[in-house]
């Protein structure tokens, strides 16, 4: 159970498979159009389950709750080490 | 109750934009194919002198240029002649959202402003977002950005995923959408919804928001160096970044300055793809925009596009993204400047074509953008092995995008790839005259081809009898 005021995330199916626009390629037509939007839950709600949200910019937005809080996940990735190589080969080239 | 339903939100298509961008398309718009470019640009933005006072009064423009010595001498080192153009920088990364769209967006959110609306919309998974989220913040609009973000896996790109964060770290609030053009539907039900003004990156004050740009290229050289850059590379993908630069140029008297473009090659990945969205490395300045949107300009979210790229390029450079991650990693370690992979697409073409060029030939690269997580040759390559994609050193003419990233084995891989206009200027006739006659065009309907491609009446009529 996620509380009234959190941040949350919700999430709605815009138009269904059998929905999408005609120019759209086969393998996108197969799946549907999704939507994600954050905002602060009107009432006590489960995840999963349809709520509604204020966004920052005021808006009432309805869907289906899927978590609380903002962690973003995306970062530097790996180490790549062909990266690495990089500087070892110009100054390699710059030696000569 | 109002139609909801896709066909029935795209049949309001011309109401709701007339509504959002406060501009009748109509009056610009001639007997024929064409219209009136220069009276639209004039009438729907603001004086260059109007420009640089409201970018100055938001700490937008006056970036830098630096002298790229150490890649220039690199560039040297290994060219075939022995030679190469000395190599500048525009850093536009160092504008307040960290890129050269905040030109744009400056000059949009003070227009939406000035008419009275009280948020700003854009549609956008690149920069331009975290620009008007700044834009807006600073000029006290409320902003909504809508991304394109996520296949149906809900993966999301790395570098749309920190756009998302800069966003929201700036007060907006980010709608994220699945893989496909449809997002067009959704982006007009927010503008119904919300009354709000369209940011669009094709109105005539986004593209004129570029203008000062080529106007400080002009002015910085001329304080600086006592003269002009011999070639100006823009990254080309809808084409605002080029035309606003020319145009700039132009304007304050470089027209003599060569205007070049430079593209991604994601070639043979469709953009609507759900399949292929996750396996591209680079979300923008690709030639999956740059050809449709340079053959097609009207394709975009507004009836006419100020972005004509067509009428100001004149040489298009492709190049790998093998190439770019590589100069990306160049251009923090030799010259200490540590800038995002997307922005440095036209320093990659730049350190191909300077290598033809005499060394007291100057060329400038004329963006930078600001590099974190998720937009960074790390944080992509590693998201690219993960989505099966081949990474290895070799010959970047090997490779092929959405199945393999090739760094260049040797800096002299860094190739020259000229695409050839002619057939883009073929296209944009052969678009252009779809829906008529070709045997009925009007005198004025000749002229305006002739501006669309920048060439005379000789070149179009012997295209418009081959087509």
């Amino acid at each position: 159970m996620i509380k009234k005021g959190m941040w949350v995330q919700i999430h709605n199916i815009i138009l269904e498979p059998e929905e999408r626009a005609e120019q759209v390629p086969e393998d996108t037509k197969k799946v549907p159009l999704e939507m994600w939007v954050k905002g602060y839950l009107k009432e006590d709600c489960k995840i999963g389950e349809e709520c509604e949200i204020k966004t920052i910019t005021g808006r009432y937005v309805v869907g289906k709750l899927v978590g609380e809080g903002r962690r973003y996940e995306h970062d530097f990735g790996e180490f790549v080490p062909e990266l690495n190589e990089i500087k070892v080969r110009i100054e390699k080239v710059l030696e000569v | 109750m109002r139609d909801m339903s896709y066909d029935g939100v795209m049949s309001r298509k011309n109401e709701i934009m007339k509504k959002a961008v406060g501009i009748d398309y109509n009056k610009f718009e001639n007997e024929g194919i064409g219209f009136d470019y220069e009276k639209m640009m004039e009438d729907g933005a603001y004086s260059l002198e109007e420009m640089l006072k409201i970018q100055g009064d938001v700490s937008v423009g006056n970036t830098p240029i630096y002298e790229l010595k150490n890649i220039t001498k690199l560039a040297r080192k290994v060219s075939k002649t022995g030679k190469s153009a000395r190599i500048f920088i525009k850093d536009e990364a160092c504008n307040p959202s960290g890129s050269f769209k905040a030109r744009r967006a400056a000059t949009a959110v003070y227009h939406a402003k000035k008419l009275g609306y009280k948020g700003v919309i854009a549609a956008t998974s690149g920069n331009y977002g975290s620009a008007v989220a700044s834009q807006a913040a600073m000029q006290g609009l409320k902003c909504i950005i809508v991304q394109e973000c996520y296949d149906s896996n809900k993966v999301g790109q790395p570098e749309i995923l920190e756009k998302q964060r800069a966003c929201e770290a700036l007060g907006a609030e980010v709608v994220q959408l699945t893989v496909g053009p449809e997002l067009f539907y959704y982006f007009l039900r927010l503008l119904e919804e919300t009354e709000y003004f369209n940011a669009s990156l094709y109105t005539p004050f986004g593209i004129a928001g570029v203008e000062t740009l080529g106007v400080e290229i002009g002015k910085q050289f001329k304080e600086k160096y006592n003269r002009l850059p011999d070639v100006v590379i823009a990254t080309q993908a809808g084409g605002g970044n080029l035309t606003g630069t020319a145009r700039g140029l132009i304007k304050s008297g470089c027209s003599e300055v060569k205007v070049v473009g430079a593209s991604v090659d994601l070639k043979g990945l469709h953009m609507a793809s759900d399949k292929d969205f996750n396996k591209k490395s680079f979300t923008t300045g690709h030639t999956g925009y740059a050809m449709p949107f340079a053959t097609m300009p009207d394709r975009s979210d507004v009836p006419r596009n100020s972005a004509r790229t067509m009428r100001y390029m004149e040489e298009f450079l492709i190049v790998k993204q093998g190439e770019i991650f590589y100069m990306t990693e160049m251009l923090a370690i030799l010259e200490g400047l540590e800038r995002g992979p997307a922005g440095n697409t036209s320093l990659t073409a730049g350190f191909a074509l300077a290598q033809e060029m005499e060394d007291d030939e100057i060329i400038l690269i004329q963006e930078t953008e600001y590099t974190g997580a998720g937009k960074h040759p790390m944080a992509q390559i590693s998201f690219a092995k993960k989505n099966g994609i081949e990474v290895r050193y070799g010959n970047p003419e090997d490779e092929v995008a959405g199945k393999s990233i090739i760094l260049p084995e040797h800096p002299s891989l860094i190739k020259l790839r000229k695409f050839d206009l002619d057939k883009i200027r073929k296209s944009l006739i052969k678009n252009h005259i779809k829906n008529v006659d070709k045997e009925k065009l009007s005198k004025e309907d000749i002229k305006f081809l002739c501006d669309e491609c920048n060439r005379d009446e000789m070149y179009v009529k012997e295209i418009l009898k081959q087509l």
